[in-house]
């Protein structure tokens, strides 16, 4: 909470944090290494935590490497978020039967477990809030988001190290965790034993600290966190100039960039998989073999494929170009009238996971460079021969 | 009784010409009345007419043996049916059936060529209203052309 | 989207052209809120999923639910095949309806295309419900042929009253047809109403709806008073599903009903 002191644990206490979760009842879930990346999973106990692995993060590219140290947070931003978590890739949002007077009777609905979100970076912090204006706080609430994040215990971790695609200092939501969560933690290899400083950011957050027998941070330790902080700010691999992105999207519907972009872009929908924020869903309806027994299953969806335009008789857009054009125009730009905020917290995963390597702060860049209102100002004739 | 002259006032595409040059027109033109299912022009004839309706309703058709008359598009008050009479060869392209009792003016497409051929003028403001008529005929005809309410096209 | 549908129905059904049925749904239990025109359901038809269908008549309840489907995929085939007595899940009203009382003390244009007139429905039942209210009433509607007309006895009672001008055209004729041929703006503006007053409601293709609106906007109607239905694809019905999106307007939550001058540039863009 505001001005409170903050406190310091040793690492031994990071993994008491995760049993005092799980004793509470919340199923704990953080990064973990599976299939060569880190992912989130449920952590049964801190031996599950990514500890001794960093990632070098290119467009186009993500290796997992062993840092040579046992600094538990070395990595940055993996190919899953905690989006994975509130807002499940496949739910059951409907379960009925048909009996045999012809009547449909369906099942209730399934609460989900308690969930403790743990090393929540500062990007996907942003990330969650920004799917909770999506589902909670338009004009409809998703009920079983609502019901998973209401619940949740949020623990962020400053980020000490930027990934080769983080741009999350040009979209001003990190390195540095500043609200919505209930503790956070910086992690400090220097100067002392493996420790972290820890801050409390809700009475929540106060109890659950208090289980773990923390110690007042010294002043020293304060200004290193700090130091960590502004190190990683200092070494974004990529930056991304956010003024009046909007109408320069707008007014750059038809500009030759989106052609180009077009015959990189594989349409994979990889980008929007990996993304923190998109939230496009679809449903799917299921019977059993008798046709009694009907399921019906929201999976994530993706602005990529051609089904998600789809009306009777084709789609509105057929083309890759609109595709990746309406991408990027809704999240870093109609996301803005939309929703208030961006819908991009350069995290970069979309940079990193792209098989084609396309960059979206490259290409936002191109476009800023060629502005075609710019061409039309300098007149039509000027503006044709380009 | 109105004069055709003052008829042709009435007549939107030709409503803003100027009084005399309607008057010109008016002088080729007579008035007739058809009954239901007479012709007003059939497909190969030689384009010497053209009509404009004031009351009743006009199909421009065409035939198919497989598929009897196709009506194209119907006409009612106010319409021009006719503008082959204006463009060598001077041979109309479809039929023109009255579909119900109709009370238009014919004109004499060879008299106000000729007219038109003397006063540079009045073959320019004839040239322009006819020309609107058939851009407005075209322009519906390709949205026909599209089958909009095909349920494979989308609703 | 985990909006749970409401058990209905069907009390009636009608089959209105060959591919087109008009259900008529009652609840099963207390019901839905009532329905302005232009507003929507999410029809859940067993074992096939759900499908957004505007509401062509019944906006309060107890009445029954009218809506008017054309078998066109999985789903509107399964709503269609179904019986009397017969399931179908509903949940709404959704949408931004068409905005009726704007239109009191003026005259009302309706231009439907289609399988658009099933939304317009409820305005024309709404205005002759409340007749005095309104200025002239004119509809213009256009169909691929006569056998693709809807509600043809409706037409037929309406064409009969004096206080609705009703002009009905066709793409398509066929050697039985007495009426007009050729596509819904040749008969714009009609001529019984007085544009610049006049307020417009559109539903239909989307082509249609634009160069209808041009030929309305051409005669003088402003953008301010023609609004257009527009369709998308829409899986949720809540702006949660993201498919429905025209750059940054949630057709579902923000429409589906649009002043045109909202939506005319968007509109204009290829593939947006």
């Amino acid at each position: 909470m505001d001005g409170a002191q903050p406190l310091v644990i040793e690492r031994p206490a990071l993994d008491r944090l995760i049993t005092v979760l799980r004793d509470r009842g919340f199923a704990v879930m953080g990064p973990t290494v599976r299939s060569g990346a880190v992912v989130i999973d449920e952590l049964r106990s801190g031996a599950d935590l990514p500890a001794g692995w960093t990632d070098a993060q290119e467009a186009g590219t993500y290796r997992l490497t062993p840092s040579g140290h046992d600094a538990v947070f070395a990595h940055n931003a993996g190919p899953q978020s905690f989006k994975q978590v509130l807002f499940p890739p496949a739910l059951t949002v409907w379960r009925g039967r048909r009996r045999d007077d012809g009547r449909v009777e369906a099942d209730p609905p399934e609460d989900p477990p308690p969930l403790a979100l743990l090393g929540v970076r500062s990007c996907d912090l942003h990330a969650i809030a920004i799917q909770d204006r999506v589902f909670l706080h338009d004009r409809f609430e998703e009920p079983d988001y609502a019901t998973r994040r209401r619940g949740a215990f949020l623990v962020a971790v400053n980020c000490a190290t930027a990934g080769g695609t983080c741009f999350c200092v040009s979209m001003g939501t990190g390195p540095r965790a500043t609200a919505g969560y209930d503790l956070a933690l910086t992690e400090l290899t220097t100067g002392g034993p493996h420790r972290f400083l820890l801050e409390i950011g809700s009475a929540r957050g106060a109890e659950v600290a208090a289980e773990l027998a923390p110690r007042p941070a010294p002043q020293a330790d304060e200004a290193l966190a700090a130091e960590v902080v502004a190190r990683t700010a200092a070494a974004m691999g990529r930056e991304l100039d956010t003024d009046g992105i909007k109408d320069l999207l707008y007014a750059n519907a038809e500009h030759p960039r989106w052609d180009d972009a077009a015959e990189r872009c594989l349409t994979c929908g990889n980008c929007t998989m990996v993304c923190p924020t998109c939230f496009c869903s679809t449903v799917e309806e299921v019977t059993d073999l008798a046709g009694a027994d009907a399921r019906r299953t929201r999976e994530w969806d993706s602005c990529f494929t051609l089904g998600h335009s789809h009306l009777q008789g084709g789609s509105v857009r057929a083309s890759g170009r609109a595709r990746y054009r309406q991408w990027m125009t809704h999240k870093l730009g109609s996301w803005i009238d939309q929703f208030g905020t961006s819908g991009c917290v350069g995290c970069g995963r979309c940079i990193t996971w792209c098989p084609t390597a396309i960059d979206i702060t490259e290409e936002a860049a191109a476009i800023r460079a060629t502005d075609l209102r710019d061409l039309a100002a300098e007149g039509p004739a000027d503006a044709h021969h380009r | 009784m109105r004069t055709i002259a003052e008829l042709l006032a009435d007549v939107p595409v030709l409503a803003d010409l100027p009084p005399e040059q309607r008057a010109t027109i008016a002088g080729c033109g007579h008035l007739a009345v058809f009954e239901r299912d007479a012709w007003l022009l059939r497909e190969g004839d030689p384009a010497d007419r053209f009509y404009v309706i004031r009351e009743g309703a006009v199909a421009i058709e065409t035939f198919a043996p497989q598929r009897g008359a196709v009506t194209l598009q119907t006409l009612h008050a106010g319409d021009v049916v006719g503008w082959s009479w204006l463009v060598a060869p001077y041979r109309t392209a479809h039929d023109a059936r009255a579909v119900e009792r109709t009370h238009a003016i014919v004109f004499d497409g060879a008299c106000l060529r000729d007219k038109c051929d003397r006063d540079p003028a009045l073959g320019y403001a004839v040239l322009q209203r006819f020309a609107a008529v058939i851009v407005e005929r075209l322009q519906r005809t390709r949205l026909q052309v599209l089958d909009l309410y095909d349920p494979a096209s989308g609703t | 989207m985990t909006l749970a549908p409401l058990p209905h129905r069907i009390a009636a059904r009608r089959q209105e052209t060959g591919d087109v049925w008009t259900l008529a749904l009652e609840p099963e239990g207390p019901g839905l809120p009532a329905f302005a025109p232009g507003q929507f359901a999410m029809l859940h038809a067993f074992g096939a999923g759900e499908v957004p269908i505007s509401i062509s008549a019944g906006l309060e309840r107890p009445a029954p639910l009218h809506h008017t489907v054309r078998a066109a995929g999985t789903v509107t085939s399964a709503l269609c095949d179904l019986r009397e007595g017969a399931y179908v899940g509903v949940r709404g009203p959704y949408g931004r309806a068409w905005p009726v009382a704007e239109a009191e003390g003026r005259d009302v244009v309706i231009v439907a295309g289609g399988i658009g007139l099933a939304p317009l429905r409820p305005v024309i039942h709404h205005v002759l419900a409340h007749r005095e209210r309104f200025g002239r009433l004119a509809l213009a509607y256009g169909s691929r042929s006569p056998a693709d007309l809807l509600f043809r006895d409706e037409l037929a009672a309406w064409r009969a009253r004096p206080d609705i001008d009703v002009a009905v055209t066709v793409d398509r004729a066929t050697p039985a047809w007495r009426g007009r041929v050729g596509v819904v703006t040749t008969v714009l503006p009609p001529p019984a109403v007085d544009p610049a007053g006049a307020v417009a409601f559109l539903c239909g293709p989307e082509v249609m709806m634009r160069f209808a609106a041009a030929a309305l906007r051409d005669a003088g109607l402003p953008g301010t008073a023609i609004h257009v239905s527009l369709e998308r694809n829409m899986v949720c019905a809540v702006g949660h599903c993201g498919h429905c999106q025209l750059r940054e307007l949630f057709v579902c939550k923000d429409g589906p009903v649009f002043c045109h001058d909202e939506v005319a540039a968007l509109l204009r863009r290829r593939e947006l």
